[in-house]
């Protein structure tokens, strides 16, 4: 992780009411997010969300429950679409490419993108199946390939070690956190541009959500995270920055120490101190 | 009034503040007391009619002692006691017994006991059940010598053995063991059946044969006329070749005809309990014991051949004795070809509805509909079957593919094919709420960690969904299954027949025979128990098949039940 040593003052921009402090560390934006609005039906659950996610970073979305941290981060990888009655304003760039745009391949697009979810969800399959998953259905048949990915991934994920003699056993024989650390080796598995974490911590124990940080940091640098987090002290931890959300805005995205410590909105300063939320 | 008690007192309110007990009305137990209730007596009675039919069942096969009983008035019966039950003579009768019995029945308000003897020799007799009332009987014995032969033809025979001829040589009979009977009896049956294999094949495939030559010329009939010159060259050709197989044939009967003679030189005489004697051939005797000297070996060996011909033969006799292996095969085939007709459909079926299409009012409809298709009563799909299958599909396979044979129908009439058809329709609903079910039941975070992988929606369907569903799927399908191979009602109209000459495999090109009509266990119960002339001697053959068919529906669900178990360990992990 890119820490960077001195609090300098960064430079405030505005969209709309959003203050923005990025701390760029980063080799460049990789996502943006342009005006995003979303309705489920007729509400309305994100409102011209204005960001853009450096690459190579950690950065966390926090805010209180139902403000729509989950809906934003499945907008990402356009897990959304599986939504009825959904409408969508805005765009969302990865590396430039309008990922909404009609002739996306979204099926594509998702390969580009790992997902872990808040609760671990391991496929009806061996350990080994589950990891090299992603490859099975780009095709892939390379038997050496698979197995190689299979280890660099739970290498990756810190789970090799304690799998590594029961690669065909089945993966629901596995505790919650090594499933979520399995979760997270088949979201790596494919060598994804970003990894999407959606409370990855939620249903762990304190140990295992510290090898699950660890791993973030880790990770960190070779792949881009966006991690949504209802833990201050996890966001603070592991991320780069941080954006904060509140019913559906953006309130203030920046470096993750000045949103904890000197917050510029007042409705930060209350959440990140537990005021509300 | 303990602490307890009273706390117990103090925590509900309700009787401290009205006083008064809750009124019966408004209480559940009653009613759920009483529905229990039914509940409870309802499976007693089913277990009760179930313990009935198996214990029938079971003891059917055993080898009774024979009993001969001398009446009072000097008619003598011997037999198999059958079954005993109470009756109310007539005066006539009543006027026969002694003075002592006729206190008893007094006493008795009249009534009396009196036993079914099953007598055989109907050849003799006329008759082969005879009822003799308790006070009828003079003396009852089970002597020894007496034999029970089974044949053929006129059911069995109750007496002893006069003789035996071997290859036209009178011999002395001595035991039914004796190496000269078991023999003489053995060669003769095979000799039986190289008849019958000569008759089944040979004979069979040389008329086939010309059937299909005579096909032929029909066809060039159709095609080109009768005046035209191929019509003139396939004539000629037809009546060589008929020539050919003639020879072929005569050939063949000859060789049935050397048999036959062989096997009237080898007969057995046989003589019942009043003396009168009737020869029979050894190729018509089944089996023979002496009833009343069985060991108990020799009575289970008799158990054990009698299953055996019970389970692996054709039917003799109207059905009433034999086998019914063809039944079980029908019933086998046509539920096998049920399952693969109905399996894929269903499951494609729910996959459409429950994953692609578009929920709304047309989808909603669809699935009522196939909800309410599960109460359409069978029949109904019967005359569908019947009508649709059978007339309209099989019709226009017949004038398209087998014009030369009509107007004998070919397809167009009941088969197995169309009677797999119609019980898939039947129980395809079974199957695609059975699927539905298991398809919304996958959780959507798979799913979606499925596609989150940048599966598409057909490989998460492929890979995650239906593996996962399976045992769900397979659940519908086994209901399904048990529903088809129980039911009778339709197959009586679409190919179930009482004796179906063939199999619908055979050594016969193309090998699987799916026009024709088939055997089925649960029309055999029904047949063989309510159709045929002598329901009585019919009676133990309806246990016994009744107890087949429901072992096998049970086999079928047992085995199925496992799978299915074996498949949902493989996806019920620990849960942390
Ligand atoms: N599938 C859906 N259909 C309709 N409304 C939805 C759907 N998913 C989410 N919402 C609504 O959108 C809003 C944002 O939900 P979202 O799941 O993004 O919240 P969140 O910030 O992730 O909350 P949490 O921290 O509790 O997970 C909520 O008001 C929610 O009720
Ligand atoms: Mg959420």
């Amino acid at each position: 992780m890119n820490m960077v040593a001195t609090l300098a003052p960064y430079p405030d921009t505005t969209f709309g009411s959003t203050v923005y402090h990025l701390k760029s560390g980063g080799s460049g934006t990789i996502l943006d997010i342009n005006d995003l609005c979303l309705w489920y039906g007729a509400a309305q659950a994100l409102h011209n969300v204005q960001m853009s996610v450096e690459k190579g970073l950690v950065t966390a979305l926090i805010g209180p429950s139902g403000c729509g941290k989950s809906t934003l981060l499945r907008c990402i990888n356009r897990m959304n679409d599986l939504v009825d009655n959904l409408r969508i304003t805005g765009g969302i760039r990865l590396n430039g490419e309008d990922i909404y745009d009609r002739s996306a391949d979204v099926i594509a697009l998702r390969k580009r993108m790992g997902m872990v979810f808040q609760k671990p969800n391991p496929f009806p399959m061996s350990i080994f199946e589950n990891v090299v998953y992603p490859l099975r259905v780009d095709g892939v048949r390379d038997k050496a390939l698979l197995e190689e990915t299979c280890e660099r991934a739970l290498r990756g994920s810190a789970l090799w070690n304690e799998v590594k003699d029961r690669l065909d056993q089945s993966a629901l024989g596995m505790s919650g956190g090594q499933q979520q650390r399995l979760c997270i080796a088949r979201a790596i598995a494919a060598d994804p541009e970003v990894l999407l974490m959606d409370e990855p911590c939620s249903a762990l124990d304190p140990i295992a959500t510290a090898k699950i940080e660890d791993l973030i940091n880790e990770l960190a640098g070779q792949y881009t995270v966006v991690i949504v987090t209802h833990n201050m002290q996890q966001a603070a931890r592991v991320s780069d920055n941080t954006a904060f959300m509140y019913l559906g805005r953006l309130i203030e995205y920046g470096d993750t120490e000045v949103i904890f410590q000197t917050p510029k909105s007042p409705k930060t300063q209350d959440y990140v101190t537990g005021r509300f939320g | 009034m303990t602490d307890a008690a009273a706390l117990q007192q103090e925590s509900v309110p309700m009787s401290k503040s009205t006083g008064r007990r809750t009124d019966m009305r408004s209480r559940g137990e009653p009613a759920l007391w009483s529905l229990g209730g039914a509940l409870a007596i309802g499976i007693i009675m089913i277990l009760g009619f179930l313990a009935l039919v198996f214990s029938n069942g079971v003891e059917t096969f055993i080898p009774k002692p024979i009993t001969v009983v001398t009446g009072i008035d000097g008619t003598v019966t011997a037999g198999e006691p059958f079954r005993s039950e109470l009756f109310k003579p007539t005066p006539e009768d009543f006027a026969k017994a002694s003075p002592d019995w006729q206190a008893r029945i007094k006493d008795a308000n009249g009534y009396a006991n009196r036993t079914l003897y099953r007598m055989g020799n109907f050849d003799i007799y006329g008759e082969d059940f005879r009822w003799v009332p308790d006070f009828m009987a003079a003396k009852i014995e089970q002597p020894h010598g007496l034999v029970f032969v089974e044949r053929m033809e006129w059911g069995p025979f109750v007496g002893t053995v006069k003789s035996i001829k071997v290859d036209g040589v009178e011999r002395p009979f001595t035991t039914l063991d004796d190496t000269a009977f078991v023999k003489a009896h053995e060669t003769a049956r095979d000799r039986s059946k190289a008849i019958r294999k000569i008759e089944r094949v040979g004979i069979n495939d040389v008329n086939h044969a010309l059937e299909q030559e005579r096909l032929g010329l029909r066809k060039v009939e159709l095609a080109s006329g009768r005046n035209s010159a191929e019509y003139k060259d396939a004539e000629a050709r037809l009546t060589g070749i008929s020539a050919g197989l003639q020879q072929r044939y005569d050939a063949l009967s000859a060789d049935v005809q050397k048999l036959r003679e062989i096997n009237a030189g080898n007969t057995i005489t046989l003589a019942e309990i009043g003396g009168r004697e009737k020869t029979i051939e050894f190729s018509a005797l089944v089996r023979a014991y002496a009833a009343n000297d069985l060991s108990f070996a020799q009575k289970a060996g008799v158990y054990v051949s009698r299953w055996a011909e019970f389970l692996g033969s054709e039917p003799r006799e109207a059905n009433t004795e034999g086998g019914v292996f063809p039944a079980i095969f029908g019933t086998a085939a046509m539920t096998l070809l049920m399952v693969i007709v109905v399996a894929p459909f269903g499951v494609i079926t729910a996959l459409y509805l429950r994953e692609y299409a578009q929920q709304g009012r047309l989808v909603s409809f669809v699935r009522i509909s196939v909800n309410n298709l599960a109460g359409v009563p069978s029949i109904v799909y019967g005359v569908f079957g019947l009508g649709f299958f059978a007339y309209v599909l099989g019709g226009s396979i017949d004038a398209l593919f087998y014009p030369e044979r009509l107007p004998n129908p070919t397809f167009g009439t009941g088969g197995l094919l169309w009677s797999a058809l119609t019980l898939a329709l039947l129980t395809v609903p079974v199957v695609i709420v059975a699927t539905e079910e298991a398809l919304a039941a996958v959780p959507r975070s798979m799913r979606e960690g499925s596609l989150a992988c940048g599966a598409s929606k057909w490989q998460t369907i492929k890979y995650i969904v239906l593996p996962r569903a399976m045992p769900g799927i397979m659940t519908g399908v086994i209901l399904a299954m048990a529903r088809g191979a129980g039911e009778v009602a339709p197959l009586m109209l679409v190919g179930v027949v009482k004796l179906a000459p063939e199999l619908p495999v055979d050594g016969m090109f193309p090998f699987v025979h799916l026009e024709r009509s088939f055997m089925h266990l649960g029309f055999h119960i029904f047949d063989v128990g309510f159709q045929s002339r002598n329901a009585e001697a019919g009676k133990p053959m309806v246990f016994v098949t009744t107890v087949l068919l429901i072992a096998l529906v049970t086999l079928v669900n047992a085995t199925a039940i496992v799978v299915r178990n074996r498949l949902k360990k493989r996806f019920a992990g620990s849960q942390f």
